[in-house]
């Protein structure tokens, strides 16, 4: 069997096209990797059969040269907070263990009907709450990537499963979600491009909330290419979600035409903070003459209300949780424990369903909304959310893109800041900021630390411009490469 | 008239404010195309959305909301071109979402206001908001032993709460602005006023003050679903205050319900136990812009509102004030009455319309509108009547059957044989006769006895059997003994 795991997306449509291969090949090849590797904890829900029937569909497709999709053939992991109709859908939480839709989110029906295969359901921290991937109800997931001590790392969250899916070659490609952090946080734990859009590019209709105002769907790829490729498939303007964008949806493959000569990328001198790992602040000057090399301006700005946005975010997103997940009670779906009366149905009900960070962010969401603390709370997070917004919209009149870290360190072992819940909320202080604004972010990897362990580099655009963060990410690829 | 509770200490006003939730008339639910359609078997009318299905999503439905403003225009109000939704928190097993989405801080309609006509007068009653909000779904606790059953068939149809200022002052006062404000729900189409169905139902607050001092502290009394409820609760509940304050005890703020089987309130939960809701923004829907030009094009969509109705009808029919008022308290009996004075004499019609139909009509305890009874089917009859072809007085006598019958008016007449006589020569024929049998009458009236004309009168009618035309025997009569 040819070794797939070593390719990307955009070599394996070259060979399915030229019919070099099947994509009943790729998917065969992807189970068996999948089968192998069961004890990194990837996957929640396998769902090989569908797999099969899919990809014979587009070997049918393909060979009758009509109706072919973007991503015919591919072998994709599904993150398990899109419900997908038919198949369980957890959010990773004990909660809806065996719940199953009847019917499928935007963003996994816009993948399928582009000719995705899917392998399965990703594993993930409990409805998206964390960074580690160890507030799974399945379990925690391992990054497959090592230390030269030999220490089990964490693949990052929330998205973790789908991080560690596709860095171990278990598939091709695997779709995130991306509320503070969840997609880039892991791409960089695990040496990957890891790209949240715009908020209002995916449709958030099917998918699991979490904290709807900063919910937003994206890729985790092999390389940028991929990453264009998935988001091109992924998003649409969607009627049956309010927030979805309009706007037009460009050739997201165009960033290979996009000069960087003449731009300007802003430098945030908030985020090169005191503390930061040395060898990430190495790779971040490297960066930063790789752009010098493109003919790009560097330029110093000021993001000054950056110091606020991890707390900003940590009274946002646990609010909207707070109501988010009240639907969760035992009542309709999901998990119902025995009880005597209404108050017990909620409460035994929930206390046994949710995890204890779930635990801990529905509390103090319902905290920073509860009568004489809201305006203390919620509202000044909204104000300091809007201050925060502004900071970006004046860097972005003196620069067009924004480069830093994507986390102040590299991927950790199992069980380390697991005491300390705010040690582990520091991981997404430089993802955050780019949340609360709603802007589009990738991370791409730098290269390894003297550990060899991969370091991920973040680029913040402008509303609705993935194309240029697409470029520069590229340009960061390619410099990788060249070393 | 002022209207005050005597008190052992004295005399006691009655301060009322009324937060009426009406229905919207919309064929589906605020956000979700699920049917609003009432009476389907349960859970079969319930979107993702109305069942809280996780990933579901909210999506405004613009029918509603230009109900809202069509509504909001029509009690005089602002319109705010910008709303916003929140989220009401709170656990109930009707409530899937667990949280109810509702306008807190910024509602779709600001400051308005609507006339009530009471008995000393058109009195002005302050309407404080109008938002859009979305009901929750239906419990069942009597059909099965063990469990309550949740049918979510009403969870996410649209909800109109219309908060008034607490500017009324009695229960008629209460029942008028009720009464008017579903006159004019019905007129624009917006809600059915159906508060059978619980399509409009009220939560009132009671409190009672000494005149002219502070405002006393109040209570709200929640779901009152009929208007001789919300009077009976109303006056209940007043008493109920009074009474507590002249025995030295407080007031405590709470909400409470009406048993309309005892006629009385009783406490539903205090104010400690009332609920934080923890309001806030939904983040899954975007503030509700509302352009000025599509204000104003729903404001020329207007149709005639009552109040305009009643001025025409008073200008146009020469109407008084009191008749006017009946006529267009109903959007259906206004029509109805327009229907029927077509071509024929306004008195006439308005007088068989709010005397004799309506006495019908509450003789037998039901509305106009389900009674099958066409405006055509009094038009006929009335006809009649116009033509002379049977008397006021025979009409009236046939009503009641000639209603309940399903004959047309030519065909009821005729088999109850009470068609008048007008015909002049037939009655002269009459008049003859009974001339000629009672001579010595004639010749006392020609000396003088002129009270004998009506004798005569009443002979001939006996002859008739009553179906002489009075005016022509009247007429012919005079000829005769002239």
């Amino acid at each position: 069997m040819t070794d797939f795991s070593t390719i990307d997306i955009t070599e394996a449509k070259k060979l399915l096209s030229q019919k070099k291969i099947t994509a009943t090949e790729l998917t065969e090849f992807f189970i068996k990797q999948i089968e192998e590797k069961q004890d990194l904890n990837c996957f929640i829900t396998k769902t090989f059969d569908t797999a099969l029937k899919m990809a014979k569909r587009s070997d049918e497709k393909i060979q009758n040269g009509s109706d072919i999709g973007l991503l015919e053939g591919i072998p994709i992991g599904m993150k398990d907070l899109f419900c997908t109709d038919g198949v369980k859908t957890t959010a990773g939480s004990k909660i809806l263990e065996n719940f199953v839709p009847f019917y499928e989110s935007t963003v996994s029906q816009n993948l399928w009907r582009n000719g995705a295969i899917m392998l399965g359901k990703t594993n993930m921290d409990e409805f998206a709450m964390g960074s580690a991937n160890t507030t799974s109800f399945f379990g925690n997931v391992l990054n497959p990537i090592r230390s030269d001590d030999q220490k089990d790392l964490v693949p990052g969250g929330s998205s973790g499963g789908s991080a560690s899916a596709v860095a171990s070659g278990q598939c091709f490609a695997a779709t995130g979600s991306d509320t503070g952090g969840s997609i880039r946080q892991p791409a960089s734990f695990c040496g990957l491009v890891g790209l949240k859009p715009t908020y209002g590019r995916c449709s958030r209709f099917g998918m699991v909330a979490f904290a709807s105002s900063l919910d937003q769907a994206g890729p985790i790829t092999k390389t940028v290419s991929d990453a264009a490729l998935m988001l091109q498939s992924m998003c649409s303007y969607d009627e049956k979600d309010s927030t979805s964008s309009k706007k037009l949806i460009p050739n997201f493959s165009d960033y290979k035409k996009f000069d960087l000569k003449g731009k300007k990328i802003g430098l945030p001198k908030e985020y090169i903070i005191d503390g930061l790992n040395e060898e990430i602040k190495k790779k971040f000057d490297h960066c930063v003459n790789v752009f010098k090399d493109c003919g790009a301006e560097l330029i110093d700005i000021s993001l000054p209300h950056t110091n606020y946005a991890l707390p900003t975010y940590y009274i946002i997103a646990p609010a909207e949780a707070s109501a988010n997940l009240a639907r969760y009670d035992g009542v309709r779906y999901g998990l119902r424990e025995n009880s005597e009366n209404l108050d017990d149905l909620y409460q035994i009900t929930r206390a046994s369903g949710f995890g204890d960070e779930v635990k801990r962010r529905l509390i103090i969401g319902t905290y920073v909304l509860s009568a004489g603390y809201y305006d203390a709370y919620y509202l000044k997070a909204l104000k300091v959310r809007q201050l925060i917004s502004n900071d970006f919209k004046n860097a972005f009149e003196k620069c067009d893109l924004i480069l830093t870290p994507t986390t102040p360190n590299v991927a950790f072992p199992i069980g380390e800041k697991q005491s300390d819940p705010l040690e582990m909320y520091l991981n997404d202080v430089l993802t955050v900021p780019a949340s609360l604004a709603g802007l589009p972010a990738i991370s791409v990897s730098a290269g390894n630390n003297n550990k060899n362990l991969p370091i991920g580099m973040q680029i913040i655009g402008k509303p609705f411009e993935e194309i240029s963060v697409l470029a520069a990410g590229s340009a960061i690829e390619s410099s990788k490469e060249e070393k | 008239m002022s209207f005050f509770i005597d008190g052992n200490t004295g005399k006691w006003e009655v301060v009322l404010g009324l937060e009426v939730h009406a229905q919207i008339k919309s064929n589906s639910k605020l956000f979700s195309t699920a049917s609003t359609e009432w009476g389907g078997d349960p859970n079969t009318q319930v979107e993702l959305v109305d069942c809280g299905m996780p990933g579901a999503l909210p999506v405004i439905n613009e029918f509603c909301v230009n109900q809202a403003i069509l509504t909001g225009l029509s009690i005089n109000a602002q319109i705010n071109e910008k709303s916003i939704f929140d989220r009401k928190n709170y656990f109930y097993p009707d409530l899937p979402q667990g949280y109810q989405i509702s306008q807190f801080e910024y509602p779709i309609v600001g400051n308005g206001f609507l006339m009530i006509e009471t008995e000393s007068g058109e009195k002005r009653i302050g309407i404080t908001r109008l938002h859009l909000e979305q009901d929750a779904g239906k419990s069942i606790h009597d059909q099965d032993i063990k469990n309550t059953l949740i049918d979510l068939n009403r969870s996410g149809c649209a909800l109109m709460e219309i908060v008034s200022e607490p500017d009324l002052r009695s229960p008629e006062e209460a029942a008028l602005y009720v009464k008017k404000l579903r006159s004019i729900l019905r007129c624009i189409g917006s809600c059915d006023g159906n508060m059978e169905k619980g399509n409009l139902r009220a939560d009132v607050n009671v409190s009672v003050r000494k005149p002219d001092s502070e405002m006393g502290t109040r209570c709200e009394i929640k779901n009152v679903n009929s208007i001789k409820f919300i009077q009976q609760a109303i006056e209940y509940e007043a008493r109920r205050q009074v009474e507590l304050i002249e025995n030295g005890k407080e007031i405590i703020q709470e909400t409470r319900l009406f048993d309309p089987n005892k006629g009385e309130t009783r406490s539903m939960r205090g104010k400690e136990e009332s609920h934080d809701y923890r309001y806030f923004p939904d983040p899954d829907l975007p503030p509700l812009i509302i352009s000025k030009e599509k204000i104003e094009e729903l404001r020329k969509s207007l149709p005639e509102l009552p109040d305009e109705k009643k001025s025409r009808f008073i200008s146009e029919y020469n109407l008084t004030n009191y008749d006017a008022q009946v006529l267009t308290d109903d959007q259906y009996v206004s029509d109805f009455f327009e229907e029927v004075v077509k071509n024929r004499d306004p008195k006439l019609v308005v007088s068989w319309i709010s005397v004799e139909l309506f006495s019908f009509l509450k003789k037998n305890d039901i509305e106009l509108s389900e009674s099958k009874i066409s405006p055509k089917k009094i038009a006929n009859l009335l006809d009649f009547i116009i033509s002379g072809k049977i008397s006021n007085r025979q009409a009236k006598e046939l009503f009641e059957p000639y209603l309940k019958s399903n004959l047309e008016a030519k065909d009821f007449i005729e088999k109850m044989g009470v068609e008048q006589v007008s015909d002049e020569g037939e009655i002269e024929e009459l008049i003859n006769r009974v001339l000629q049998q009672n001579p010595k009458m004639v010749e006392d009236y020609k000396n003088g006895k002129d009270k004998l004309f009506g004798f005569f009168v009443g002979q001939v009618m006996k002859e008739s059997k009553g179906k002489a035309n009075p005016q022509i025997v009247n007429k012919i009569l005079q000829d005769k003994l002239a």
